[in-house]
């Protein structure tokens, strides 16, 4: 027995006694058998029957095999009906005339069994194999049209989130290419309250909708911080925080993050992982270049972010130019990069009226000679004057939305609380909800720690730093304040925070009390700082940080009055 | 938080480690990683990677170390500083007394 599936296969064939014979052969393989006389009535039965393969006899009364073939291939279309032709002549010619008729094969007479039963099963072989691939074929269709489908929905919800915010500004010229559907890169711009623009460039490795994928909570966290009023350094913990949190290990988003302040014509800048930036002087023609100093955003945990940036003057008409690796990495028809030297050169050559962003893009997709194989992005901001920028309607003044704005706190600690907890962390906690102060959490934890190991130290503990001479003495006195502390039965440490909203920024007042004698503080209060002793730089280091330090009445109380900007 | 030191394998450099905030909390374990050596380094590096503030009382403890470490002769970097710390050693002008990275 055949170990083939049971196939219906249609027989034409003229001569009686070939027929039969065929027919015998085919049925004891186990196979339903439709037979005809000629190719009319093969043709009938074809559309009546569909059977999966078809024998032909070439020579037939009124319509012979070589047109009943077309036909049949005709009707059947992209199935797969194997037609083999039963023929008698043997010479080339007509052999070629029956394959080009669209046979598959031909079997010649008289009929061998063995040869007969193999190509039946070898067609039917290939007939499985033929409608394996065009049901697979199907199916990566149908998959295609869903995904394109799928694709085209997330896209709008993902250019909802990740729009171009104030792109459209004048002063703002800029290029984005994806690479698919998705884009592995991503700029958002915004105006913030006060009125500077705040845009950022990042490209996420990877290109496609896993790269995307993350742009989403990067631009609702930029265009909602911004929005309120946080500053960059706000803003970029953030991002790098949500990302670290939400990407696998391995993807990250290489980005600058700038906040150009036209009032004041400066931009401040921080830049990681991507190629360097370029500020181009426009009364000079010079270029200083803008390099990453930092790792990319989503690498480090909150703790090792380092946010610190780079402030740069900017005259009138000077651009920023920030780019993509894309830039660079843009390959020739030899697989040559176009690379940072070709990038440079385009700035130095003064000839050309072409203003550089086009002069780039122009170079960079003759370069390539239109092939692509990165994301590509470039942007560049000019400073212009404020008006230019803002809308001359919107109201100048800082608008703040959320957040602690103006709020005052009074917090007293005693005894058991001394031994215990130490306020610095909340009281930094509470400081850096407004909206903005975040970037001075540095110099504030440096402001309190200092006020608060004085008052507790010299004013509750009545410790001296005078101990602290020696390298004995130093650990006498830490030994001391423990043990004083232990035992400690009254006094308190009180703090009085005020915070009033100021253009940009704020003032904050720090107000100390202890529940100490107070000290002489006329006489040591304008202690500069020192190179030699192991104490008594806290008073010279808060007098650095902060706009003004005062001691009140006996000296147990100390006044700090700390002045920020957003722009800081 | 916690101090952590290590001295390197030819005997010649000590690299004190500092995580979280460096005060006066951090005072006994900072002094127990120089002085419990039985021989001294010639040189010493204070890792801040991961310190994230320090304070006054963490300056006069950088000061005994360079004491301890032979004074004007002592050989000390101080490197990986955050923003931050760096901020606070340059205003105490301690760039003149260590090698700040």
């Amino acid at each position: 027995m055949s170990e083939s599936v049971p196939l219906t296969i249609l027989i034409a064939d003229d001569t009686d006694s070939d027929r039969l014979i065929l027919e015998a052969i085919v049925k004891k393989e186990g196979h339903r058998v439709v037979s005809v006389c000629d190719g009319q009535e093969a043709i009938s039965a074809f559309i009546a029957e569909r059977p999966d393969m078809v024998l032909l006899d070439a020579l037939m009364p009124r319509l012979d095999g070589f047109g009943a073939a077309r036909k049949i291939k005709e009707l059947a279309g992209q199935e797969l009906v194997p037609i083999i032709f039963l023929t008698s002549l043997t010479d080339t010619e007509s052999l070629v005339h029956c394959l080009d008729a669209g046979g598959d094969d031909f079997l010649s007479k008289p009929y061998n069994r063995v040869i007969l039963k193999a190509k039946i099963k070898s067609f039917s072989r290939m007939r499985e194999m033929h409608n394996e691939v065009q049901i697979q074929r199907d199916q990566i269709a149908s998959h295609n049209d869903h995904l394109m489908q799928e694709q085209t929905i997330a896209k709008q919800v993902f250019d909802n989130i990740a729009h171009t915010g104030c792109l459209d500004a004048a002063n703002v010229n800029y290029f984005l290419s994806p690479l698919a559907v998705f884009n592995g890169d991503v700029i958002v711009a915004a105006i913030r309250p006060s009125g500077s623009m705040m845009v950022l460039l990042g490209d996420f490795t990877g290109h496609g909708l896993p790269a995307a994928i993350g742009a989403m909570p990067l631009a609702s966290s930029f265009y909602g911080m911004v929005q309120k009023g946080f500053s960059m350094v706000d803003i970029l913990r953030e991002v790098n925080q949500k990302l670290k949190q939400i990407l696998p290990i391995g993807v990250f988003c290489c980005a600058t993050i700038v906040d150009m302040n036209f009032v004041k014509k400066k931009i401040k800048i921080w830049n990681g992982g991507l190629p360097d930036g370029y500020v181009h002087r426009a009364a000079t023609g010079e270029v200083e270049t803008i390099k990453s100093t930092h790792l990319p955003l989503g690498v480090l945990d909150d703790m090792s972010f380092r946010d610190d940036c780079q402030h740069i003057e900017m005259e009138l008409g000077d651009r920023l130019y920030m780019w993509s690796d894309g830039i660079i990495e843009s390959r020739n028809g030899s697989g040559d990069m176009f690379g940072e030297e070709r990038l440079r050169a385009l700035f130095d050559s003064k000839k050309q009226a072409e203003p550089v962003f086009d002069r780039i893009l122009n170079s960079v997709h003759e370069y390539a000679e239109g092939e692509r194989d990165d994301d590509l992005s470039l942007i560049e901001l000019t400073m212009v004057e404020p008006a230019e920028v803002i809308n001359t309607n919107l109201d100048y003044e800082p608008q703040r939305y959320g957040g602690l704005l103006e709020w005052a706190l009074d917090l007293e600690l005693k005894p058991s609380t001394f031994r215990m907890f130490d306020p610095l962390p909340l009281l930094l906690n509470i400081l850096v909800e407004v909206p903005g102060l975040r970037s001075h959490s540095g110099n504030l934890y440096t402001i309190l720690a200092e006020l608060y190991s004085n008052a507790l130290e010299h004013g509750v503990l009545g410790l001296d730093s005078s101990w602290k001479q020696t390298p004995e003495g130093f650990a006498r006195y830490y030994d001391e304040r423990k043990k004083r502390v232990d035992a400690l039965e009254g006094g308190f440490v009180r703090f009085k925070l005020d915070h009033e909203v100021e253009g940009d920024g704020g003032t904050l007042n720090i107000r100390v009390t202890d529940s100490g004698p107070g000290f002489e503080h006329q006489r040591n209060i304008n202690n500069s700082h020192k190179a030699e002793g192991y104490s008594g730089r806290g008073i010279p280091l808060i007098r650095t940080l902060c706009d003004s330090l005062r001691y009140i009445g006996v000296g147990n109380q100390v006044e700090v009055i700390f002045k920020w900007d957003a722009d800081d | 938080m916690g101090i952590q030191s290590r001295v390197s394998d030819d005997g010649q450099e000590l690299v004190i480690s500092i995580q979280g905030r460096f005060d006066f909390s951090a005072h006994q374990d900072f002094r127990n990683s120089y002085e419990a050596l039985s021989r001294q380094p010639g040189t010493y590096r204070v890792d801040m990677n991961e310190t994230t503030y320090l304070d006054s009382s963490a300056l006069g403890m950088l000061l005994l170390l360079r004491d301890h470490a032979g004074g004007n002769s002592a050989k000390i970097e101080i490197v990986n500083c955050s923003p931050d710390v760096k901020k606070i050693l340059t205003i105490s002008n301690f760039e003149q007394l260590f090698t700040i990275q």
